[in-house]
């Protein structure tokens, strides 16, 4: 959660009007359609539009979640730039490299030292146990068993798997089957992190439990992550910056608070309608200028917090409470009355109020 | 009227069987009449296939070769210098392996050279005493799996060495050891080539779709001819029948594997050779192992048929048994191939689940525990065979090697009870077979050679027409066409003629039987255990208890397959029961039905498609036995394709007698693979 990290170095990923069309004339249609892809008329032509024109950048350090419907051509954008499946049409860059013109050696080499990906069904080797799975990219890459083994008891240890280590997939619960396919996918220290909706397939309270994980990974690693989710929730809870998907398009790719404030299209008003705003909005957003005249408590809180963890101190401070920034410097006042209108007004209202 | 017919198919059934005796009653047999019999037109075909052989096994291609004897170049054939090196291969291997079991000269021969050999009396290669077989066979056991199969492989190789059949079993171990595993390589690349490359698959399919029906016996006519007569061209044999299945189910497993499992695989860093061995085929495991488990059961299966053309070991014993009616030597013999088809399923079971640890901090001792034990067993061994070499008398050291058929046997014992048997239900037995093949099978047989061609085709066709549409009836019509165009469509309605009745009994024992054992889950798993077991037996087994009682006549036969073919029936039937949805029953009951009426009108049509596929194995298992009961004699098809077995120039005619026997059972595959998919997609099973 560094948003801090983004600068304006060369991005780690860049994709450039990056197409996927399944269908066997896909790339001659492509080609006669200049580049402006209507899906239903593909579709009539018996070609699937999974991805459609995606253009955008992610840098070291960044954690962007792409959702989307189920469909929507999430898990096919993951697997462009991973280059499980070679695209149609468009060029994608990592640390400057055009992956599409890499030969398959290459491929290889890339995935052997920088990426990794966590599967929806965590697709583990199921004769394997738990650290031979976890061992096995370092294996593949030709480590010796001795050292990866060593390796993958230390991933195990950071999942927290301790003293499971010669279990099987097949006598794990969901969640521990995917704490496995994190371990594998770090195990050999990517600097890209693929999750192609990892936490769909578990149970709402385990899933809660894997996010926490989850994000406590994230903030021992740092790496930069690509994560897809169809839960909104999940994405507000962890991204920074989300891009939302319809029919393969990009709809929308900003911050949270941003989508949620500023829409870019109906769709994704549609889609971020029923969120509710303390947990999106930081306080930052809400805050009023600071006025040294005012009697303010003692609480101090950040401005980068969500709305939702702080809401029961301030309205429970009675006085208006003083926002700071990383430096503590002062710099807002936050009263109570507009964490009421966040929690309790209607949505209307105040994003009519709050937007400039 | 017409619209009726269009919608009720057992209207149109029924039209369709009128017109069938209308056509059997007004059709005159005569010989020139092309309604009545075809003309065989292919007749020439045989021949044409002979010739092709000869011209590529001896003539094609010649290519120069050294020949040390005259040290000079020679012009060869290039197939025939091929298939001998093969040959040459694969019998150094099996030599290989059995000498080290029995001991010998051979292996010391390849590489010395006879003269040496014969030179130097002592360059001979001991047989390992039994005891140390026997032992190093439970050790693989113990270290595979744990003491359970440890006793139990170890107790199946005493069984085998004290009745006295130690050589003819570890001859046949031999040549199993290396077919088994060629089988399970070559099924694998197949499988695997099949997978990744479409046109491949297009070319596999309808190979191994006939090579699943053809009769074993055909394969080995041409095998003789290109590889000539021994233990290789046994195991040749057996590969080339013990390999379909591995494909199909290599294939199967494959094509079931999520696409995640692919792909993690690859994001894992894996090339296309990691991605195949260490994530594609562990992972298809199961389906895999069960092709590797057919494997081992064809190749056993084939033991006996491998010995027709020169295999050695447990089969010719057992086939030369079986033709003096000694049932106890049989029974004998056919527990010793039952062993170790179950020993080496098992074993290669354990192998393939095993597991490492890392972890453990071993010592030497604990690192190398097999080795040593083995170590141990193999001194005991050896100086129980010496000891013995003193207590007993020369050439029956029965610590060392138990000859041939010098062991226990309990012969006496079965040949008094077949005795008994014979003496107390004489009457009885001779007079149920005597009804049977007066009043069934003789009146069968004759109205199936009494039909005339035109009647059976409208009859075939019409059936495929009315299941499938006009492919299904042509597919049938062209499959019927070749058999009708060949000389043995009279040899081919009596091959028919067996299928049938044995078909109609199995599936009616079969269908009752899975019905009753699947009312309670207690005699579903006994019922389905007794099918796992039955299906390990070798097909050959069958015959032995059925000539105990009715001797060599069809009778025999007809029995065998029932018994052989029942097993399918039995086993789809239960677990077409099964697949049945609980929410069905529960309405079913709501609706008030009595439980017949259940079973008749919801158990019955929803489990139609598993019973139609059962039906159709049955077919499939019907026809393999029909054809091997020709070894104990029946004048059908099978019968042509044993003689041209004896006959040089038999290729032709066994290849196309076997493509005959094919035909008539890919003929029915067609309509019931049809008919149970379209039952499938009607009840939403799909
Ligand atoms: N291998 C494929 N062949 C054909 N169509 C595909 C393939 N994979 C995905 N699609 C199609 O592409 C679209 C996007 O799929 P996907 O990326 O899996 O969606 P999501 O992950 O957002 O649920 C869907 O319409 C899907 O049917
Ligand atoms: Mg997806």
């Amino acid at each position: 959660m560094s948003s801090n990290a983004v600068t304006a170095t060369e991005p780690l990923i860049r994709c450039d009007s990056v197409y996927k069309i399944f269908g066997d004339n896909a790339k001659s249609m492509l080609e006669n359609s200049g580049g402006v892809v209507d899906a239903s008329k593909f579709q009539l032509a018996g070609c699937i539009v999974g991805v459609n024109n995606a253009s955008f950048e992610v840098h070291a350090g960044e954690l962007l979640i792409i959702m989307g419907l189920s469909g929507s051509g999430k898990s096919t954008l993951l697997r462009c730039i991973s280059r499980l499946t070679d695209a149609t049409a468009g060029n994608i860059y990592i640390e400057g490299e055009d992956i599409l013109s890499m030969s398959n050696k290459q491929l290889i080499e890339l995935r052997r030292s920088k990426m990794g990906m966590v599967f929806q069904n965590f697709a583990l080797l199921p004769h394997k146990t738990v650290v031979e799975n976890i061992a096995f990219p370092l294996q593949v890459k030709g480590i010796s068993t001795q050292d990866s083994i060593q390796r993958a008891k230390e991933m195990v240890d950071l999942v927290s798997l301790t003293g499971r280590e010669n279990y099987f997939p097949r006598q794990l619960s969901g969640g521990q089957q995917q704490r496995v396919g994190i371990a594998r996918s770090l195990a050999i220290e990517p600097d890209i992190w693929f999750l192609d909706e990892p936490f769909s397939a578990l149970d709402p309270l385990i899933r809660k439990e894997m996010q926490d994980e989850f994000l406590r990974l994230q903030g021992v690693l740092s790496k930069t992550i690509l994560f897809v989710t169809h839960d909104f929730e999940e994405a507000l809870r962890l991204a920074d910056r989300i891009a939302i998907m319809k029919d393969g398009v990009i709809e929308q790719l900003d911050t949270p608070a941003n989508i949620v404030l500023n829409p870019a299209t109906e769709y994704v008003r549609k889609f971020t309608e029923e969120v509710p705003r303390e947990k999106v909005l930081k306080i930052e957003s809400v805050m009023d200028p600071y006025n040294a005249d005012e009697d303010v408590s003692e609480l101090k809180v950040s401005k980068d917090a969500i709305i939702e963890t702080v809401a029961e101190a301030v309205l429970n401070a009675g006085k208006p409470v003083p926002v700071v920034d990383e430096e503590n410097n002062i710099v807002g006042l936050l009263h109570a009355s507009r964490v009421v209108n966040v929690l309790f007004g209607s949505h209307a209202d105040h994003s009519a109020e709050l937007t400039p | 009227m017409i619209a009726a017919l269009q919608q009720h198919k057992y209207l149109q059934f029924t039209v369709l069987l009128i017109v069938f005796l209308l056509l059997c009653a007004i059709i005159t047999p005569s010989e020139n009449n092309w309604l009545w019999r075809l003309p065989p037109l292919i007749k020439g075909l045989p021949l044409i296939i002979n010739d092709s052989v000869d011209y590529i096994m001896f003539e094609w291609w010649l290519i120069d070769v050294y020949d040390p004897e005259i040290e000079e170049y020679e012009q060869k054939p290039l197939m025939n210098q091929f298939t001998r090196s093969i040959s040459g291969v694969i019998l150094f291997l099996i030599e290989f392996v059995r000498e080290i079991m029995l001991g010998g000269v051979k292996t010391i021969v390849t590489f010395t050279g006879w003269d040496w050999a014969t030179e130097n009396q002592w360059a001979r290669w001991p047989a390992l005493p039994w005891t140390v077989v026997a032992g190093a066979a439970a050790i693989l056991g113990y270290a595979l799996s744990g003491p359970r199969l440890a006793l139990f492989v170890g107790l199946a190789f005493v069984y085998i060495a004290v009745f006295g059949q130690w050589e003819p079993s570890m001859e046949t171990l031999s040549f199993v050891l290396i077919a088994a595993p060629v089988s399970v390589f070559l099924g694998l690349m197949l499988g695997v080539w099949a997978f990744r490359n479409r046109v491949a698959e297009m070319i596999l399919n309808p190979l191994l779709n006939v090579a699943q029906i053809m009769p074993h016996f055909s394969y080995l006519i041409p095998v003789m001819v290109f590889f000539g007569i021994g233990d290789h061209a046994g195991a040749i044999a057996t590969v080339i029948f013990a390999t379909p299945p591995m494909v199909r189910l290599t294939i199967l497993g494959l094509k079931k594997l999520p696409p995640e499992v692919t792909e993690a695989g690859m994001m894992s860093g894996c090339n296309n050779w990691q991605l195949l061995i260490k994530v594609l085929i562990p992972t298809a495991r199961r389906d895999i192992l069960i092709g590797v488990n057919q494997v081992i059961m064809q190749c056993l299966a084939m033991v006996v048929i491998a010995s027709l053309i020169g295999a050695k070991g447990l089969g010719n014993d057992l086939l030369i048994a079986l033709n003096q009616l000694r049932i106890g030597l049989a029974l004998e013999i056919g527990v010793c191939i039952v062993l170790i088809a179950i020993v080496l399923d098992r074993l290669s079971l354990a192998w393939a689940n095993k597991q490492t640890d890392y972890f453990a901090d071993l010592s030497f001792a604990q690192r190398h525990k097999y080795s040593l034990i083995f170590g141990v067993v193999f001194v005991i061994g050896i100086v129980l065979a010496i000891i013995g070499s003193f207590v007993f008398k020369e050439g029956f050291n029965y610590l060392y090697l138990i000859p041939h058929n010098k062991g226990i046997t309990t012969e006496t014992f079965w040949q008094a009870g077949v005795d008994w048997i014979w003496d107390t239900f004489f009457y009885t037995l001779k007079s149920f077979n005597e009804w049977f093949i007066v009043e069934v099978l003789v009146p069968v047989k004759t109205a199936y050679l009494s039909m005339p061609v035109a009647a059976t085709f409208l009859l075939a066709m019409g059936t495929g027409f009315i299941v499938g549409g006009m492919r299904v009836a042509l597919y049938v019509g062209g499959f019927l066409l070749f058999i009708a165009l060949t000389e043995w469509w009279d040899r081919a309605l009596i091959t028919a003629y067996l299928m049938t009745v044995a078909v109609l009994i199995s599936t009616t024992i079969g269908i009752v039987v899975g019905t009753l054992c699947a009312q309670h889950p207690v005699s579903t798993r006994f019922i389905l255990t007794v099918c796992d077991t039955f299906q390990t037996f070798p097909s050959f087994i069958y015959l032995i208890p059925v000539m105990m009682l009715f001797g060599v006549t069809d009778t025999s036969v007809l029995i065998a397959i029932v018994v052989y073919a029942t097993v399918p029936a039995m086993r789809y039937t239960v677990e077409g029961l099964l697949s049945v949805p609980e929410s069905l029953h529960e309405a079913g009951s709501m609706s008030g039905v009595n439980r017949l009426q259940r079973w008749m009108f919801i158990e019955l049509p929803m489990s139609f498609p598993h019973l139609a596929l059962g039906v159709n194995q049955t077919v499939v298992f019907a026809l393999s036995m029909v054809i091997i009961g020709a070894l104990i004699g029946t004048d059908d098809l099978g019968q042509l394709i044993l003689k041209s077995l004896s006959d040089r120039a038999g290729v032709g005619n066994g290849l196309i007698l076997g493509l005959c026997v094919a035909f008539i059972g890919l003929a029915i595959d067609q309509i019931l693979r049809t008919w149970a998919n379209q039952r499938k997609q009607a009840l939403g099973l799909d």
